[in-house]
């Protein structure tokens, strides 16, 4: 049990906080859940090209993680989420969601398949009260381990290469979503070929104890192949050019979702491959399979829109005026050179047929203005290297 | 003799309310308290020298913003000062906090149940999902809903949009909802004991029920309901207590040339034609007026101020019938110190919160019991706070003043009408719980003014010493409060209106039910309406 006095430490540091804190000279930190994290540490605009060009590191601790084991955890996990679990062999990350009865987006996220009977599930909200509920009659046991697990996201062209220098022997050889384990300095430390920048790059999660050693590690191997630590801000910028959703921003998470219509489907979502209808029970197939007859009341789209105004917050109307959308994410890529923008779209809004045209404002020497500018929609990322999915991986 | 547009009975903070709109639409309006003091249950009272006590109510959330605002009570005087957090203290000697911070809080929970703690998400969406369905119908009146006039169905079909608007699922759960236990309802969320127990105090607060009786799941969203600064569920303190509430309307009254009489008991509504003409005092004066408008609950207004020959049977009988089943007592104490509470741990936040001694809805329920055996709770469940923690005009600087809610006490006891010993007797049972967790405390108490269900109906004259003016169930709320056919503030005889908690939406520092009559009462003059609705929370 927690101590009774842990409301003294309302906010944790993380086992990286001692080099994070010597790093982040702009002292620039925000709050994710129950950690406080770098937003920048020197430069958003450079810390976001280290990801691009050479190796941004980002500590990511704070993500929830969740361990399921047991007999029954590969049948559980299959019940859990929608897609076809049995396609994650032993070894290998999926990308998941996950539904209410509703069949609404509950969070997204990543599942390893770490061992035999042994599945990690690393996502945004927790989800121990949702896992426990569907567990039923299941032989798992599921526990929260996010406090016990120290995390960092190395991404990145040169991430390969320090990774292999500091002793992660054939790491060039991991295939996209390949989990391999090794020993750090007598502990066990899981490296996988994922990340969120949609570059070549890795996720590695170690015991805590061994976390400032790693993390030492790596900038010291590191410091010839061009390694940085990288913030939220910058994350932000890579994961949109990279298509990646944020539960919270993209998407209301159906558990806190107070007004109907808010919540969203993985169809509306985009994820429609995320769903296997043909497996014969999981968490809201009632309501998908309605769904498909009926139809869906959202689309999600990559817009790439005129003009150099990123989109923040903009609505979007069709050519006649009418609304039909608003956008949920929007930045100016600096590798594409584009005005790009995550949006949902709605009715009246004809897939084809209609503009999409969206409402910007933006400031100009603390003027207000706005223009209207016209958008496409976009079905590839808007950044999207073939280093991130050749193998073995690029060395340098 | 001075005559009045309207007459208004009792300065509750809902009589006040009313008076005040009337005022401010024009209207000459009066305002009689049999009390030298008005405010009814929302009133500040120095009883011991240097100390200010909030004698009935005590915390303030579910005032209406609108009508803060509307008529402007900053200017007369009135703040309202966040506080944040609870606790209850478990008989092994552990606590269980609430604390303000959404993480903190979740590991709080998560010390007692992991999966409670995740799953309090899901309970506070579907509360929120529960109160946004029921916070616009505050300031609205209770449609008939046997009625035909284009009002009443206008008002239906709002309450059908709102109900649809809800979407499917929460129809479902909305309707379950109103009929089920706190109980019941928390346990669709937690499996912890002491989580739940925790949760369910505002379930039984001011109701003679249990965590286990249908009904208190409601109860429970009504002391949930309310907000400071559009925070929802939050509570704060009135500045100088809670009659400052009533002074600030008091202030808005007077502003628009009301007038109101203390010491003035009113012992008759006289009726002439079917038509109200004026009141009767006590002393003998009569005032008239066409209007008179009763901030006296249902059974005290129409049985001590009308004239049964007056009223129908059907009424009568509808009267007697009203559920009060009074079940609150309170003690407030004047401490030469603040007490220790070795549990909390030094410096804790939560001295500044809600304080609870009982650990288990067993507890509770067994709390209960004793009520139902006319008895006053011998293992009481309180809701204790310190409000000197942050309000520092209630005490001498470093002394405090504690006020103690208690459930339950019963309306008259097994053994008879309460009598001073009694009394002395339920003060002792609550000072001993409180010292089981404060060693310093009974050293510190300076004096204590204990206050029996009996002794808030003798001085407030809320019948039976229901804080709600009646009990907050089903059968009683809405388009049934105070009694079908008479939920839309008016009665049986022309010019006579009801704006006290009886009414809908009930009890509570709330100022609705005041402002909602003021509605009626200028839409059946035919003059403008100028009370406020609900802000759209969406
Ligand atoms: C102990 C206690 C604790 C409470 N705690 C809280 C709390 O913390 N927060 C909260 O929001 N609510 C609380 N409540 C409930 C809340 O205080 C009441 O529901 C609310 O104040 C009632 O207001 P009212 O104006 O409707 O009626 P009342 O306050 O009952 O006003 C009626 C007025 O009429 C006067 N009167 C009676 N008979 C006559 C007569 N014959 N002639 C002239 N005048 C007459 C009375 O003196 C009184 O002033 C509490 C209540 C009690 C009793």
């Amino acid at each position: 049990m927690l101590r009774q006095d842990h409301y003294k430490t309302s906010v944790y540091k993380t086992p990286f906080h001692e080099r994070t804190s010597e790093l982040n000279i702009l002292n620039e930190w925000t709050r994710w859940k129950d950690y406080t994290v770098s937003t920048s540490y020197f430069r958003t605009d450079l810390e976001y090209f280290a990801v691009r060009n050479t190796t941004g590191v980002i500590d990511y601790t704070p993500m929830v993680k969740q361990k399921i084991t047991g007999p029954d955890a590969a049948e559980f996990v299959n019940r859990f989420f929608t897609r076809d679990m049995n396609k994650i062999a032993v070894g290998r990350v999926g990308y998941v969601v996950w539904c209410d009865e509703a069949g609404q987006v509950l969070d997204d996220g990543t599942v390893f398949h770490v061992r035999e009977n042994e599945y990690w599930l690393l996502c945004v909200e927790r989800q121990l009260d949702n896992l426990g509920n569907s567990a039923v009659g299941f032989d798992v046991k599921i526990e929260e381990i996010t406090d016990e697990v120290a995390c960092l996201g190395v991404q990145g062209p040169t991430s390969c290469s320090i990774l292999k220098a500091i002793g992660f022997d054939a790491i060039e050889h991991l295939k996209p979503f390949d989990i391999k384990h090794y020993d750090f300095q007598g502990q066990e430390v899981m490296v996988s070929r994922t990340g969120f920048s949609g570059d070549l790059g890795y996720e590695v999660c170690m015991p805590n104890d061994v976390a400032l050693n790693l993390w030492d590690e790596l900038f010291d191997k590191g410091e010839i192949y061009g390694i940085k630590p990288f913030g939220l801000d910058a994350l932000d910028l890579v994961r949109i050019e990279a298509g990646l959703l944020v539960p919270g921003q993209d998407f209301m998470v159906a558990e806190e979702a107070i007004r109907p219509g808010s919540t969203r489907s993985p169809f509306e979502l985009g994820l429609s491959w995320l769903v296997d209808l043909s497996k014969p029970v999981f968490n809201g197939r009632e309501a998908l399979l309605e769904e498909k007859k009926r139809g869906s009341r959202y689309t999600f789209v990559k817009l790439n829109i005129n003009g150099n105004k990123p989109a923040e917050g903009a609505y979007l109307y069709n050519q006649s005026g009418k609304k039909i959308g608003n956008v949920t994410s929007a930045m100016f890529s600096p590798s594409a050179k584009a005005n790009i923008a995550f949006a949902t779209l709605h009715d009246p809004w004809k897939k084809g047929k209609d503009k999409i045209i969206a409402e910007i404002y933006y400031q100009k020497d603390l003027e207000w203005n706005k223009v209207m500018e016209e958008a496409t929609i976009v079905t590839k990322p808007f950044f999207d290297p073939d280093r991130k999915r050749t193998t073995p991986a690029e060395l340098y | 003799m001075e005559k009045y547009d309207a007459i208004v009975i009792g300065a509750g903070h809902n009589g006040l309310t009313n008076a005040a709109y009337l005022a401010k639409s024009g209207l000459k309006v009066l305002v009689l308290e049999k009390n030298d003091y008005i405010g009814g249950a929302a009133v500040s009272r120095e009883l011991h020298d240097g100390w200010t006590y909030s004698n009935c109510s005590y915390v303030c959330s579910l005032l209406r913003p609108e009508i803060y605002r509307d008529l402007n009570l900053q200017k007369h005087g009135l703040q309202v000062i966040a506080y944040g957090g609870s606790v209850t203290f478990m008989e092994d000697g552990n606590i269980f906090g609430g604390y303000s911070d959404h993480d903190v809080q979740r590991r709080e929970i998560g010390r007692f149940s992991k999966k409670d703690a995740d799953a309090y998400v899901r309970f506070g969406r579907d509360v929120s999902k529960q109160c946004r369905f029921i916070k616009p119908l505050l300031l609205r009146t209770p449609p008939d809903p046997t009625s035909f006039r284009p009002k009443d169905l206008d008002e239906l079909l709002y309450l059908f949009k709102r109900l649809y608007g809800l979407g499917e699922q929460t129809i479902y759960e909305t309707i379950r909802f109103y009929t089920m236990s706190a109980a019941e309802y928390l346990a669709e969320y937690f499996e912890s004991d002491i989580v739940k127990a925790a949760m369910s105090g505002s379930g039984i607060i001011g109701t003679a029920l249990g965590p286990y009786s249908p009904g208190t799941a409601y109860v429970l969203l009504h002391h949930y309901m309310g907000e400071v600064d559009g925070s929802i569920g939050s509570w704060g303190f009135a500045r100088g207590g809670m009659g400052s509430v009533s002074k600030a309307l008091a202030g808005a009254l007077q502003e628009y040339d009301g007038k109101i009489i203390t010491d003035a008991e009113v012992t008759q509504i006289q009726v002439k034609n079917g038509k109200t003409t004026g009141v009767v005092l006590a002393n003998g004066d009569e005032y008239h007026a066409k209007n008179v408008v009763s901030n006296l609950d249902a059974r005290r207004t129409y049985q001590d101020l009308f004239d049964p020959q007056d009223l129908s049977e059907k009424l009568l009988k509808q009267v007697d019938n009203f559920k009060f089943n009074g079940s609150s007592g309170k003690l407030n104490i004047a401490l030469d110190g603040l007490p220790e509470f070795p549990a909390m741990g030094k410096d804790n936040p939560l001295i500044y919160a809600d304080m609870h001694f009982i650990d288990s809805l067993e507890r509770i329920e067994r709390a209960y019991d004793d009520w139902k055996n006319g008895r006053w709770s011998q293992d009481p469940y309180v809701d204790m706070l310190i409000p000197t923690m942050t309000d520092p005009t209630m005490a001498p600087p470093g002394k405090h003043y504690m006020s103690v809610f208690v459930q339950y006490a019963p309306p008259k006891l097994a053994t008879g009408e309460w009598t001073d010993k009694d009394r002395e007797g339920f003060g002792k049972t609550v000072i001993d719980q409180i010292g089981e967790y404060s060693p310093n405390f009974k050293d510190l108490i300076v004096h204590a003014e204990i206050r029996t269900p009996q002794d808030i109906e003798n001085e407030v004259g809320l019948t039976e010493g229901n804080i709600f003016q009646g009990e907050l169930t089903m059968d009683q709320m809405f388009f049934n409060r105070p009694f079908p056919g008479y939920a839309q503030f008016r009665g049986p005889v022309k010019g006579f209106y009801m704006c006290g908690s009886s009414t809908h939406p009930g009890g509570g520092v709330m100022a609705a039910p005041g402002a909602n009559a003021a509605r009626e009462i200028l839409y059946d003059l035919k003059r403008k309406n100028i009370v406020p609705e609900a802000e759209n929370d969406d």
